[in-house]
């Protein structure tokens, strides 16, 4: 596509492929700046198509550097590749060290792939809440393949399932027995799964374990995870790993899952941003408006009880522009 | 172009430039940093000049923070500085640590090196210089 008259002068530079512009407009959506919002709206028609692929597993299992063997695989098959990487922020000082990068391996004069780390800054559920907009900043910068790599934190990463098209999930020998893949949470969200470091002794159980839950387990929407083992020291399996994805990706066509699924992810995206706005219209009108002071009087007094006074709340918050 | 609130996490990239294995300076001062608040993107060793000024770029960071005790510091920093002039980059303030004798030193800060922190340097005074530079002071 080619960029029109009525796109800003950011989103046009987006689109041309400038890289500064669009780090620049990544940091204005991770810091909540309202001046990228005109450029978020002009791009917005411009993503939705590229697979999203989204890498997640505890700690430690080697996710950055599977991502960066990936990508290479990528770039040799002529695929342009957007990365995000996010890891945590401490909640004691607000910082972090965000180390994604050294893993990363490619030439530096390579203009087709887009390197961005990114700090939670407090998001729980392990994805920056920034993370699906720059997705889309990536998408719009052209970028054929896109990755997410988020913090693992094991169980509870579940929060990737809003963002990719493909959840791969990265797992490694001895991490457990089979009664840990029954546990919810991160074994349900994974549309392929990942062995990594299957150089190291009991790759083949963990694999067998994975199958077999795979196999005995529902399928989501008619898909079963498939399981793929790598190494990135041999390395092995990566060409595997990217077909495994991309069998997702096509199923997600011949299914025709991939617009309810979409559909679904973007329902939970605007319910989420509408509530953070009432939340935020409420907490403020309850500081500020004397009526609704009054009503909270009225509760602590026990004249009204808790349930009736957020009842008219949430009426008055609904008629209100 | 969109500004940047005051109020956004300061970031930094830190990184080691050249075939010099000696991480642990770059190390303890990327953890301080991050205690201080900041978001580190931490690239690590044997970086190149043009791998350093690309992720700075990409990672659009207020700060650049290079570390070298190999003795390169002449021929790499000055490698560093060009590109990011020449990447449009050039606003962004780098630093540096390491053992740099006193005259590469002065000459170093007149080809635009920011602060220039030696052994025994306390993690204070890094955070300090650290934050007044992203922050667009000296």
């Amino acid at each position: 596509m080619t960029p029109t008259r009525a796109e800003p002068p950011l989103a046009r530079a987006i689109v041309r492929g400038d890289r500064r512009a669009l780090a620049r407009a990544i940091s204005a959506v991770e810091n909540g700046d309202p001046a990228v919002d005109p450029v978020l709206r002009a791009l917005y028609p411009r993503s939705g198509t590229a697979p999203i692929v989204g890498l997640t597993g505890p700690l430690g299992v080697g996710k950055s550097s599977l991502m960066s063997a990936l990508v290479t695989h990528l770039r040799g098959l002529g695929r342009s590749v957007g990365i995000v990487a996010v890891d945590p922020s401490s909640p004691f000082s607000g910082g972090s060290v965000l180390g994604d990068r050294i893993r990363f391996d490619r030439p530096a004069g390579d203009a087709a792939v887009f390197f961005r780390s990114m700090a939670s800054r407090g998001a729980s559920g392990g994805v920056a809440v920034a993370t699906r907009e720059t997705v889309r900043l990536l998408e719009a910068a052209g970028f054929d393949v896109i990755f997410v790599e988020t913090v693992g934190s094991g169980q509870v990463d579940v929060a990737i399932r809003d963002l990719a098209t493909t959840r791969v999930v990265v797992l490694v020998p001895h991490l457990g027995d089979e009664v840990q893949t029954l546990k919810a949470g991160l074994f349900e969200i994974a549309d392929v799964f990942c062995v990594n470091k299957s150089d190291l002794p009991g790759a083949e159980i963990a694999e067998r374990d994975l199958s077999e839950m795979a196999a005995f387990g529902v399928a989501r929407d008619g898909w079963r995870p498939s399981v793929v083992r790598t190494s990135t020291v041999t390395p092995s399996g990566i060409p595997e790993l990217w077909r495994a994805i991309e069998r997702h990706e096509s199923f997600l066509d011949s299914s025709q899952s991939r617009a309810p699924a979409r559909r679904q992810r973007l329902v939970r995206e605007i319910v989420e941003r509408a509530t953070d706005r009432l939340t935020s219209d409420l907490a403020r009108r309850i500081q500020t408006e004397p009526d609704w002071a009054e009503l909270i009087d009225r509760v602590a007094d026990r004249r009204l009880d808790p349930r009736s006074a957020a009842e008219r709340l949430a009426k008055e918050l609904a008629r209100s522009p | 172009m969109v500004a940047r609130a005051k109020s956004a996490p300061i970031r930094v990239l830190i990184a080691k430039p050249g075939l010099d294995g000696h991480d642990r300076g770059a190390k303890v001062v990327a953890r301080a940093l991050r205690d201080a608040g900041m978001e580190v993107i931490y690239a690590g060793l044997r970086q190149t000049p043009e791998e350093i000024v690309r992720a700075a770029i990409e990672e659009d960071v207020d700060l650049i923070g290079l570390s070298i005790l190999s003795g390169a510091h002449m021929a790499l920093f000055p490698k560093v500085l060009k590109l990011l002039k020449s990447e449009q980059g050039a606003r962004i303030p780098v630093f540096a640590g390491g053992i740099i004798p006193d005259e590469d030193a002065r000459r170093l800060k007149r080809l635009g090196i920011r602060a220039i922190f030696g052994p025994g340097t306390s993690l204070d005074e890094i955070v300090r210089t650290a934050t007044s530079l992203a922050r667009g002071g000296a």
